[in-house]
């Protein structure tokens, strides 16, 4: 009845099992779907019109046109690319499934592949809309920087998916007590990695741990392809070096928590 | 009870403990391939940890489990695919409808033909007519049918139920014991059932492994110990040892 399986398989079987699982959570709750575009795009509208009172005051505003909606975008990448894992790795919780999911033959491996595609999917859903919006309402498109783009997205994924894969080992370890860190913990990057407002603004002995998160090289690259026009690629490979060690670290932690879980017990514990 | 070379679990001097407190305390059994073995206990007698501790999801902190020839949890991925539970207190998710679930739980068991397995179940546990109702708008008893659905996807050689008739109607509840029955008469399968229910274990099982806080108080077949207590009941075997009375034979001593 089922296919040969050993130790160290990894199966794309089973990384679609996942998805297509997630995919039939989402698809059931059309407010969740709506959940998805509209904190992004209320985000977008508040900053784009700042943005536009602000320029007819301010000359350099003016000469540095989106970087407040762009601002806002990439963060909200960061921001909903760690929500949407995590949210996803919550329904387990949240329907009490983890134990039938824990003892399935799906690696853990496989469990965090089809978590990082869900929150490209819930990304996609609630980012495309929004940035055609910015479009249509301030003239901004996002989808014009192409390459640097390209570079922004995956650094950003990169960061949210390390974030995600963490908080997904706290809850294992600790249970729902860990659930407000899924929605808060990013928060934490909001002042540190200078979305706004460049690293220069902080304190020199911050600037040290601003240049320590990978997301800080994004924001920063951004303002200098809006403000200056310049792609700086010396940035987005700082940036994915940085990324490389968070991801090998939130991965080597999630591994350790997991193990812990199996230690304390709360494997079979995890629920509402 | 030693099935010697065909036990498909074996459970030697297994501890487990949470800080500093015993829930299983050095327990040892041999489950015989094809066998039903009835796992009784009061609440915190050490039951649900010593099925989690087989399934590989809890760590054992001495002693060792072997389930089909792997070490539990180090080889769990060599046999998960051959195994599953069945427990009233681990749930699917209520939004998706029962053929999604199953159809998911069949893919990760890499089921080959996952469609006509989920309609084999569907006719065998009489859940045809709510397939496609969400899991969440289902009675207790549908649901339950739909966790044994569940666990035996894969026709698992090796399947462990934590009280499965649990918070049942008698005639569901019965009506489950005879599919449980059927299915490990059919497939020749190892079981193991964690039951609060007397008559569940006597009608279902061959052997019984009494527990209480954390060790074995008795492993035998329902005939003997009842033989052995001088009762006519497990129930009331079960009291007796719940309540520290020792066989007929101490007693007369």
């Amino acid at each position: 009845m089922t296919g040969v399986d050993s130790g160290f398989d990894f199966s794309l079987n089973r990384v679609a099992a996942m998805v297509r699982r997630y995919w039939y959570l989402l698809r059931s709750s059309w407010p969740r779907i709506l959940d998805l575009i509209y904190w992004p795009t209320v985000q977008m509208l508040m900053w784009g019109f700042l943005q536009m009172y602000v320029a007819q005051n301010a000359g350099f505003f003016a000469r540095a046109g989106g970087v407040f909606i762009g601002a806002v975008l990439l963060w909200d990448m960061l921001f909903r690319g760690q929500l949407g894992f995590s949210i996803s790795f919550l329904e387990e919780m949240w329907s009490r499934n983890l134990a039938n999911i824990m003892m399935s033959p799906l690696r853990p491996v496989e469990f965090i592949c089809a978590l990082m595609i869900m929150s490209v999917v819930r990304l996609a859903i609630g980012m495309v809309p929004v940035t055609l919006l910015a479009i249509a309402f301030f003239g901004f498109n996002l989808w014009t920087l192409g390459l640097a783009l390209a570079a922004f997205f995956v650094n950003l994924m990169l960061t949210s998916w390390s974030v995600g894969i963490f908080v997904a080992g706290l809850l294992l370890r600790n249970g729902m007590g860990a659930e407000s860190l899924a929605w808060t913990i990013m928060f934490l990057f909001l002042p540190l990695t200078c979305v706004y407002y460049p690293v220069t603004v902080l304190p020199v002995w911050l600037q040290y741990v601003a240049w320590s998160l990978p997301p800080t090289y994004v924001f920063e690259g951004m303002r200098a392809l809006l403000i200056e026009h310049v792609f700086r690629a010396d940035l987005m490979m700082q940036a994915l070096a940085f990324n490389v060690v968070l991801f090998a670290a939130a991965s080597f932690a999630f591994l350790k928590l997991l193990g812990s879980a199996r230690v304390q017990g709360t494997l079979l514990q995890a629920g509402e | 009870m030693d099935a010697g070379n065909t036990s498909a679990v074996s459970v030697d001097r297994l501890v487990k403990l949470y800080k500093g407190v015993a829930a299983v305390d050095g327990i040892s059994f041999r489950l015989p391939a094809g066998t039903i073995t009835g796992l009784l206990g009061g609440n915190g007698a050490g039951k649900t940890t010593t099925i989690a501790m087989i399934m590989g999801l809890v760590t054992p902190t001495a002693g060792s489990v072997t389930v089909l020839g792997a070490q539990m949890p180090k080889e769990r991925y060599r046999v998960l695919h051959r195994m599953n539970f069945e427990s009233p207190y681990v749930d699917m998710p209520t939004r998706l409808t029962v053929r999604q679930n199953l159809s998911v739980f069949a893919q990760l068991y890499a089921v080959t033909d996952i469609e006509a397995r989920v309609a084999e179940l569907a006719a065998d546990l009489d859940l045809a007519e709510f397939l496609d109702r969400p899991n969440g708008k289902l009675s207790a008893g549908q649901k339950t049918r739909v966790s044994l659905a569940k666990a035996l996807l894969n026709k698992p050689e090796v399947l462990l139920l934590d009280e499965p008739t649990a918070s049942l109607d008698p005639d569901t509840a019965d009506w489950v014991r005879s599919r449980l029955e059927r299915y490990r008469r059919d497939n020749r399968a190892t079981v193991l059932l964690a039951s609060h229910n007397m008559n569940e274990v006597e009608r279902l099982c061959e052997r019984v492994i009494i527990m209480k806080r954390g060790r074995i108080e008795d492993d035998d077949t329902p005939a003997r110990l009842l033989a052995h207590y001088g009762r006519e009941t497990l129930e009331e075997v079960f009291l007796d040892v719940a309540r520290g009375r020792g066989h007929q034979s101490e007693v007369a001593q």
